[in-house]
């Protein structure tokens, strides 16, 4: 095990899957010379050379159209979008393109890319650069979505993703990159599409994906004072969703909080908690509470933003009202 | 001249620019008839540039094509069975049915495919030939697109690129003087739109496109020096829209003075005369009763394919838990 930050964890799988094959390059703005925004890509074009790690012109449209055929003969492209904010410009290559094809095509093609993005609020950033756009992605069938909360699930599921034969997007999280946490040496993987217990509790389970994750394992400790045992399950994948993980918890503590930074009207929470209905009604002693993003632009001024964002409170309130 | 087709090279290109002729108007007849699906975009009239265009192609180059793109299929050497079948919906289908006359892809044969986003085809193409270099593989990606295309913003974002990485891409303009009903003059301030190509440091060409040798010389040039490591390049084929639209067009925007004046210098008619100076009559009669049986026998055929059954469960379906 190595202490590692976030984005040192993720540089460290780019690096190590561009070692083991030649086939993995990766591309977008900033990322070569400048090592990316958040320094997730320092060092990897002086290690692998200007033809395997581009900077690009921002030209987010045309690039992840060509993500999509790239990866449809013969490449494994890792393409970045630097924020989550200008997904909305990839939307034809995601939802009329890379969706179609394995299926349209009949199972004739691949198509191993990634999408690397980072969405989310709390750093100032203004209306256009901290959105969590997740349930948009994780709308688009074909398509898996990831968004992992530490180190060691931000390593390990990249390295699964980039092997992975189907389109990933990887959502990460401005605010996590300088987290620190332990990290598996070699080559450990973490597979797509599986959630993990953070914390066991036996009053309440919150479900979360990516820094909502933090804020729930803070919230976990003001429930604790307030004599409420909080089950924290981070999804680590938005879709596929482990919906068996949802399920047990569920049957343990028989009430639920969905937690997703992005806008709650049919948002990912929203999914999260029809998902519930589907699968464990009868488990459910109280209606499934939601903790979200309100349904407004992000405002820039601090005490605004702070506001609008689901915290440890607002989680911690909404697990106290279902509780009642 | 540099390039010109052997006389086998031109036979063939007739041969094929026969089948897909007979093959639109096959479905024409059928749409007439009530037995289509959905719209059809046909390009009668059109052929030579799809067809010459890929016949400069080797199987392990790629080619990204439009919603109208029959003769593309035809021309990267997809059969006619398939294709037919894949039309009319059925389990024998190029893609088994599930992608219909605009989407066929024939991986093997470097179809990739088709695509019904006006533009999408552009950085489609791009990015295979970013693949390719990459890769070192030696092959070229191909993009056949329209005016209509050549409007649209990732046009620009996917040329600025193939210009900029010197990428084994060529772009071959299937200028149809229509987007939609609309002319091409309502569209773009400038008739040719090549000019463009200047902006993004390729060459480019404009060629007859209704002349497959001039065609095939032109996009034989862009493809040599795309294969040497020499970057993109752009033909720039000038034909005419004589079908509408779709098989929903009303029709009425379209000046029958230019639809007779075009379908006077059809493709079919340009590469028939040229031939006859090659080769006789009777070989020539000979290839056209050869291509209109063998769209007759796939169409017979695939009509009487089976149709493909729903199933949630296959391997390559998203939303199965294969995935």
């Amino acid at each position: 095990m190595a202490m590692m930050r976030y984005a040192e964890a993720l540089n460290a799988a780019l690096r190590e899957e561009m070692q083991a094959d030649p086939s993995v390059f990766l591309f977008g703005e900033d990322i070569g010379r400048y090592g990316g925004v958040f320094k997730v890509t320092k060092g990897l074009m002086e290690e692998f050379g200007e033809t395997r790690v581009r900077d690009t012109p921002i030209s987010e449209q045309a690039l992840t159209a060509m993500a999509v055929t790239a990866a449809m003969t013969g490449t494994r492209p890792v393409l970045e979008i630097m924020y989550a904010d200008f997904v909305p410009l990839t939307l034809d290559a995601l939802v009329n393109q890379a969706s179609i094809y394995n299926y349209i095509w009949n199972g004739q093609v691949k198509m191993p890319f990634v999408l690397r993005t980072q969405g989310g609020g709390g750093a100032g950033a203004g209306a256009q650069h901290s959105k969590a756009l997740d349930s948009m992605l994780a709308h688009i069938p074909g398509i898996k979505v990831v968004a992992p909360s530490t180190p060691a699930d931000a390593k390990g599921m990249l390295k699964a993703a980039i092997r992975d034969d189907q389109p990933v997007v990887f959502l990460e999280h401005k605010l996590l990159y300088n987290t620190r946490g332990e990290v598996p040496d070699g080559d450990e993987t973490v597979p797509l599409g599986k959630a993990a217990t953070m914390r066991e509790g036996s009053d309440i389970s919150i479900f979360a994906t990516s820094k909502m994750v933090v804020e729930a394992l803070k919230a976990a400790d003001l429930l604790a004072a307030d004599g409420v045992s909080a089950e924290i399950v981070d999804l680590r994948s938005l879709r596929p969703l482990d919906v068996n993980a949802i399920v047990a918890s569920i049957s343990k503590t028989h009430h639920a909080v969905v937690v997703n930074e992005g806008w709650r009207f049919c948002g990912y929470a929203a999914e999260l908690s029809a998902t519930i209905m589907d699968h464990a009604f009868d488990e459910l002693d109280a209606p499934v509470a939601r903790a979200t993003l309100p349904d407004m632009p992000i405002p820039y001024s601090e005490p605004l933003e702070t506001a609008m964002l689901p915290s440890a409170e607002k989680i911690r309130t909404a697990a106290l009202k279902t509780l009642k | 001249m540099k390039n010109t087709p052997s006389v086998e090279q031109h036979l063939e290109i007739y041969r094929r620019m026969l089948l897909v002729r007979h093959l639109e108007e096959s479905l024409g007849a059928l749409h007439k008839e009530g037995r289509t699906r959905g719209p059809i975009h046909r390009c009668d009239g059109q052929e030579a540039v799809g067809v010459a265009a890929t016949a400069v192609l080797e199987t392990g180059d790629k080619v990204a094509t439009t919603h109208r793109g029959h003769a593309v299929y035809i021309g990267k050497g997809m059969a006619v069975h398939p294709v037919v079948a894949e039309i009319f919906g059925r389990a024998t289908g190029a893609c088994g049915g599930r992608a219909g006359h605009m989407l066929v892809a024939d991986a093997e044969k470097g179809v990739i495919g088709g695509n019904a986003i006006v533009g999408a085809g552009i950085p489609a193409a791009t990015g295979m030939a970013l693949s390719m270099q990459i890769l070192g593989t030696g092959n070229v990606a191909m993009c056949v697109f329209g005016d209509g295309a050549a409007q649209t913003g990732i046009c620009h974002e996917a040329m600025n690129m193939a210009g900029l990485w010197k990428l084994p891409v060529v772009f071959v303009l299937e200028h149809n003087q229509f987007g939609l009903t609309v002319p091409s003059e309502v569209q773009s301030p400038v008739e040719d739109l090549s000019i463009r190509a200047a902006g993004y440091a390729m060459p480019a060409e404009i060629v007859d496109g209704n002349d497959a040798v001039a065609v095939y010389r032109a996009v034989s040039t862009m493809v040599e020096r795309a294969r040497r490591g020499e970057g993109p390049g752009m033909v720039e084929c000038k034909t005419y829209r004589v079908e509408g639209f779709s098989t929903s067009d009303m029709g009425g925007y379209q000046k029958p003075e230019d639809i007779a004046a075009w379908k006077a210098r059809d493709p079919l008619i340009v590469s028939r005369k040229a031939l006859l100076g090659e080769v006789g009559e009777a070989q020539l009669a000979g290839i056209e009763a050869a291509a209109k049986a063998e769209v007759d026998e796939a169409f017979e055929a695939a009509l009487s394919d089976p149709m493909p059954e729903f199933s949630l469960d296959e391997a390559c379906n998203p939303y199965s838990e294969a995935h």
